[in-house]
């Protein structure tokens, strides 16, 4: 199936409580599928389409307030008008769901694939001092799988998280295996989980709040510093990434998503002509695997990012690396994907490899 | 036919001096403090004439603060 | 009888809600807002779903509406309250889900969300407070001020060329077919806030029993943004809103279409 559809699949079997979208190509396939299952009437998820990318991320809000496991998707335009949403969501410090299948942008740019979302994704997004966990899928197992993956992290640290995935592995068709179906949380288990949620106040004493305002400057400051804890914390533990031919390799390409599976290509067509290079693809693009690219940099004589973009995951690339190793960058825009022959090219004018 | 006795507590602490109860007040009533602040510096209400109230509760009705209370005797 | 011997508590005929907390508020002296908390607080209290009852607070004056009445609330971005409503209700569908929104929030930036939320039937209770002026950010234009009403962004005025008309954001939504309930009540006298109370109450007991969007609108007065007294305010309410907002039920069915 379709890496969206596998999207609405996962969410109905992981026992989400509700999604809230509106349509937006590459990605409208994960809201018709959802309409064409009919959750309601199985596990009883709600599923709504919105009047708007900003109502269907307040939505998104609301449930998440009420400790309700829910979730939209969007693409590139859309995710930017979510933002005010998403920097809610953040600083009253819920859990949610944020997929997006991105295409080339600025503007309204173009419905081709794209990773320009990067920084967006990575840096906040939304105004305010705030990080989104950001899986990367570059299969159509993964868009399925960091769906449980992305809910289970955003309760536990009660962080919205976000699966940032490119046009192409959204429409990529590819065999899946789905997971068990498990049950939708009783109302008993969130109240007992999400002591937090606001569920009417039932046998509590009084009222619980769910608000990202504080007016006293000290007490937002604590507020903020009690996030920045939470995201060290997140730091520490979950940092995901696979390595591929990294043991002896003299180069390393960084990429995410689906152009990884592009740099894999190239680098096998290098190695089969002795050319020793590796290949690093960071699963959380938030926490990014700074320990891992420092460590290869001290190994390798050079890095390239291979990005759908104009160099943005290179910043933290570099960043991580220092003075250990020269990093360049290649990337295409404008929804180009370039094939594993340019990438090779990349390495070869960057670094004077011979291959 | 019963009288009605009315009367009426203003928690000045908590008034603001709108003045809203002394214009619903029927009886003439309620009055602002002319000279005594509470602790926030308002003209607090206080009941001036007692013994014109009838309990009606008009004033507790359109008091923005919540901090009249009002009882009533039949007799 | 001396009032020493009237006042004692079997004798007591009205006294503030148990809900309200025991806090003062941040509005002005005479704010309408006030009236319409206790009315919630005592509807909510009267009608035995306090432990049900999930508030959306708006943006404007009213942000703080969730520290004066004990009950779960739910503090939203500017203008969306409705769409968190609609969720919070869909998802929680044994909850007594209300907004309770400003003018500026609910016909100026959220109206998108207002009017959508209204169209689906979510069964909901909006609270809107008219007042025709932005209070929080200083007495602005509001999308409900009235032509030649002066605030801080119309000093001289508002003047329908460059400013549009007053928008009377109920009269549509009374036309929507996912409301039940769409009326337009005042607090300036113990008779409308008694007709208030009444409104709210059959608002909430349409959301309760799942019957589509009702909307209470209440004109109210902002007399720090009119720069007028309480009472003159409530006296220029009357001579002033009530010809553009005129009171009474919009729209009364027994369930939405």
């Amino acid at each position: 199936m379709k890496g969206n559809e596998a999207i609405a699949h996962a969410a109905i079997r992981y026992g989400a409580d509700g999604y809230f979208g509106y349509p937006i190509t590459p990605q409208s396939e994960v809201l018709e599928t959802l309409a064409e299952l009919k959750p309601w009437e199985t596990t009883g998820m709600v599923v709504l389409q919105a009047e708007s990318e900003v109502a269907a991320i307040n939505m998104v809000y609301g449930g998440a307030a009420t400790g309700k496991a829910v979730m939209t998707s969007s693409s590139s335009p859309g995710v930017s008008l979510k933002q005010e949403g998403i920097s809610y969501l953040a600083a009253s410090e819920l859990p949610a769901l944020i997929v997006n299948v991105m295409r080339g942008g600025p503007g309204l740019g173009t419905i081709q694939p794209s990773q320009a979302d990067y920084f967006q994704a990575t840096k906040g997004g939304g105004h305010g001092d705030y990080h989104l966990i950001v899986l990367s899928p570059a299969t159509v197992q993964e868009m399925t799988d960091f769906v449980a993956l992305g809910f289970d992290l955003s309760f536990k640290y009660r962080t919205p998280a976000m699966i940032l995935a490119d046009g192409i592995v959204g429409q990529m068709m590819e065999k899946v295996v789905l997971p068990p179906q498990r049950p939708r949380r009783t109302e008993a288990e969130i109240r007992e989980q999400c002591p937090w949620a606001v569920t009417g106040r039932g046998s509590r004493a009084h009222g619980n709040v769910v608000t990202s305002l504080e007016l006293d400057s000290a007490k937002m400051e604590e507020n903020n510093l009690r996030f920045q804890q939470t995201y060290r914390t997140i730091e520490e533990n979950e940092v995901r990434f696979q390595e591929y031919f990294t043991d002896d390799a003299e180069y390393l390409i960084v990429a995410f998503g689906s152009v990884a599976r592009i740099c894999l290509k190239a680098i096998e067509e290098a190695r089969a002509k002795g050319v020793k290079i590796g290949l690093l693809r960071p699963i959380t693009l938030w926490p990014f695997p700074k320990a891992e690219v420092r460590r290869l940099a001290e190994q390798v004589k050079g890095i390239l990012t291979v990005e759908l973009n104009a160099g943005q995951m290179i910043e933290d690339v570099r960043l991580a690396a220092g003075e250990a190793a020269p990093v360049a960058h290649f990337g295409r825009m404008g929804g180009i994907v370039p094939n594993p022959g340019e990438v090779l090219e990349a390495l070869k004018e960057n670094f004077s490899v011979n291959i | 036919m019963a009288k009605v006795y009315g009367a009426v507590t203003v928690d000045s602490k908590r008034c603001k001096g709108c003045d809203l109860c002394v214009v619903a007040c029927p009886c003439d009533v309620l009055k602002l403090q002319p000279k005594d602040v509470n602790d926030r510096g308002y003209h607090y209400a206080f009941p001036e004439n007692p013994d014109a109230c009838i309990g009606c509760a008009a004033c507790a009705t359109v008091c923005p603060d919540a901090c009249i209370e009002v009882y009533r005797v039949r007799e | 009888m001396k009032p020493e011997d009237i006042i004692k508590p079997e004798n007591k005929v009205y006294s503030r809600p148990r809900l309200l907390n025991d806090v003062n508020t941040h509005y002005c002296p005479g704010c309408s807002h006030g009236v319409v908390h206790k009315l919630v607080a005592e509807l909510l209290e009267e009608m035995g779903v306090e432990d049900k009852a999930i508030g959306i607070a708006p943006v404007g004056c009213a942000v703080f509406a969730y520290n004066y009445i004990d009950i779960d609330w739910i503090e939203a971005a500017h203008g969306r309250a409705p769409a968190l409503a609609t969720a919070a209700s869909r998802l929680n569908p044994e909850c007594l889900v209300f907004t309770y929104q400003g003018d500026g929030d609910l016909a100026a930036i959220g109206t998108a969300e207002t009017i959508h939320a209204a169209n689906r039937g979510e069964n909901i209770t909006i609270i809107f407070i008219n007042n025709g002026i932005y209070g929080m950010t200083g007495g602005q234009m509001a999308p409900t001020t009235l032509l030649g009403m002066k605030t801080a962004t119309t000093p001289y005025g508002r003047n329908s060329e460059l400013n549009g008309y007053p928008l009377a954001i109920t009269d549509l939504l009374a036309r929507l077919d996912g409301t039940c309930y769409v009326t337009r009540q005042a607090v300036h006298t113990p008779a409308a806030v008694r007709k208030t109370k009444a409104a709210i109450k059959k608002a909430f007991t349409n959301s309760l029993e799942k019957r589509g969007t009702s909307i209470v609108e209440i004109v109210s007065t902002c007399n720090s943004g009119w720069k007028l007294t309480p009472a003159q305010s409530n006296q220029w309410m009357v001579e002033h809103m009530f010809e553009k907002y005129p009171l009474g039920d919009l729209k009364n069915v027994e369930h939405k279409a």
